[in-house]
């Protein structure tokens, strides 16, 4: 089921207003897509915007799966998962992607702070978990290497 | 898109794939203009009224997303509904029954 | 006295029945004997390598690659392509009959049996040969041997066949001829790096090639057709083989040509034993 973007106003819209309307359902509670932090095109910078004014602090209650060498940088296997309460946010970055933010995942107190996703990764570069709790963002990272294989068929 | 939702004792694991081109806006064609970008920005999915889990995504995220969380709260044979937007306003939104 | 005699009885019983079977025993006798050095070499290389995870590549040997492909067979993206396929492969051609009425148990728990010898053609059958066959039967065109259609077809009837272990057969003397052009494709050198298949795949099996780690050639043809994450999407066997012959800077055979479909039957009749389970992912 692929709608057209006149379909997904009526659908979504509800007799309301579109995108506003998705974003707007109060019951959501959650941020909409943050362009500005996406775009960003320094690993800095976009947690700043993203994360603006939070303290970081490096922590071993975080947990961060990814591979040491990357069978593919096109499909990195990534996941983060944290025992820390009232996790708020868990967001990742690749270092040296030209804009670092990969994905940013907003959670409640129904939620475990357990994700996964594939990434993309240009090169090899440090991978970068926050996981956002208590006002604070609590720092995992890892290298990845991304090589180009000698088997390309 | 594809949806696996299974119960897990008290916790529900979601794991979900979603048909989607997720194409940067960096590669170039054959004649050498740029492709514009065009992927996934927004995940979203409800039980029962609830957001029980939020994704924002970027052009870094792989071809056909595959997407993974877990929430608390559901038992077996509840409805979740998965609704994904892109960054030209496409739209999917997919039923599951946790398992 | 007796006991001589018994014992000469019993030899005379033993040798009339190898006689008695005779050409087509023989032949299957021979490759059973290439079949266990093969697999001797193996499981001398990888002694702590279970037999069956053979059809699992090169995550057999490597932990790291394992751990990669473990992730991404959680929610595989090849997925799409068996519903593609199943979709495609239940479709009644224009003149109402299906793939199903071409295929032993309408086509569902069959992929075990291919490749196979048709004793009269004397030619290999591939299982993406008898689909487009099936289709020009029926008065329906050709379909791309390499991805799209055929392929997703032929990964949705490997995904009803998982399991099920291959019992490909040299039945005759054209068949043991085609098995063994398939072998010699196997071991002799080819293009400008002057390098045989089973110079990676076997030889350099498991070390480093560059980047990457060649997988044992035992059980490599398992799993196909593959998703793989290079091409964003799902590939052929034979397309696999043209691009390994690209890379060692020969020109490929052509995609289901004698030369690719002996070449599949040796590798697969290698791996004799060994379960289908395709389609599977690869990096």
């Amino acid at each position: 089921m692929k709608l057209s973007r006149r379909s997904f106003f009526k659908y979504m819209g509800a007799g309301a207003g579109g995108l506003l309307a998705f974003a707007s359902v109060p019951r959501l509670a959650l941020a909409a897509w943050n362009e500005a932090a996406f775009t960003a095109d320094a690993l800095a910078s976009a947690i700043a915007v993203r994360y603006p004014g939070l303290p970081i602090e490096d922590s071993t209650a975080v947990k961060l799966k990814a591979p040491a060498i990357a069978e593919n940088g096109a499909v990195v296997p990534v996941s983060v998962s944290s025992n820390l309460p009232n996790v708020k946010s868990i967001s990742l970055f690749v270092e040296k992607n030209p804009s670092p933010l990969a994905a940013s995942f907003d959670l409640n107190a129904q939620s475990v702070a357990d994700i996964s996703v594939r990434l993309r990764m240009g090169e090899t570069s440090n991978l970068v978990a926050l996981v956002e709790a208590d006002g604070k963002l609590f720092r995992v990272q890892q290298e990845v290497k991304v090589t180009i294989g000698g088997c390309g068929g | 898109m594809k949806i696996k939702a299974s119960a897990k004792g008290d916790v529900i694991k979601v794991k979900m794939l979603i048909g989607h081109i997720m194409e940067t806006g960096r590669r170039k064609d054959a004649n050498g203009k740029l492709i514009p970008g065009h992927y996934i920005t927004e995940v979203t999915v409800v039980h029962k009224d609830a957001t029980v889990f939020h994704a924002q995504l970027g052009p870094a995220v792989s071809k056909d997303p595959y997407l993974a969380f877990a929430f608390k709260g559901g038992v077996a044979g509840d409805k979740i509904t998965v609704t994904w937007v892109d960054n030209k306003g496409e739209t999917e939104t997919s039923e599951s029954v946790i398992r | 006295m007796k006991k001589i005699l018994l014992s000469g009885m019993a030899f005379t019983i033993l040798s009339t029945a190898l006689v008695g079977c005779g050409a087509k025993e023989n032949f299957q006798q021979l490759v059973q004997t290439d079949t266990e050095q093969f697999r001797a070499f193996f499981a001398k290389r990888f002694t702590g390598v279970e037999f069956a995870d053979y059809s699992n590549g090169v995550y057999a040997i490597d932990p790291d690659s394992r751990e990669q492909w473990l992730e991404i067979e959680e929610f595989p993206p090849y997925e799409f392509n068996i519903d593609r396929g199943k979709e495609l492969f239940e479709t009644p051609f224009v003149n109402g009959k299906t793939y199903g009425e071409c295929f032993p148990n309408g086509g569902i728990g069959i992929r075990q049996n291919y490749p196979q010898f048709d004793a009269e053609a004397k030619e290999v059958v591939t299982l993406e040969l008898a689909i487009n066959r099936c289709r020009t039967a029926n008065g329906e065109p050709e379909l791309n041997y390499k991805s799209g259609g055929l392929v997703d077809i032929s990964a949705y009837m490997a995904f009803t066949s998982r399991d099920k272990p291959f019992a490909i057969g040299v039945p005759n003397e054209d068949a043991y001829k085609a098995y063994l052009a398939g072998q010699k494709l196997f071991y002799s050198k080819h293009g400008q790096l002057n390098l045989a298949c089973a110079d990676c795949h076997m030889r350099a099996s498991g070390q480093r090639l560059r980047a990457d780690i060649p997988g044992p050639a035992l059980g490599q043809a398992t799993g196909f057709p593959v998703y793989r994450s290079k091409w964003e999407g799902m590939g052929s066997l034979h397309y696999r083989y043209a691009g390994c012959m690209r890379d060692i800077r020969a020109k490929p055979f052509a995609l289901q040509s004698e030369q690719f479909r002996n070449l599949e039957y040796f590798q697969t009749i290698m791996g004799n034993g060994l379960t289908v389970n395709g389609p599977s992912a690869r990096k």
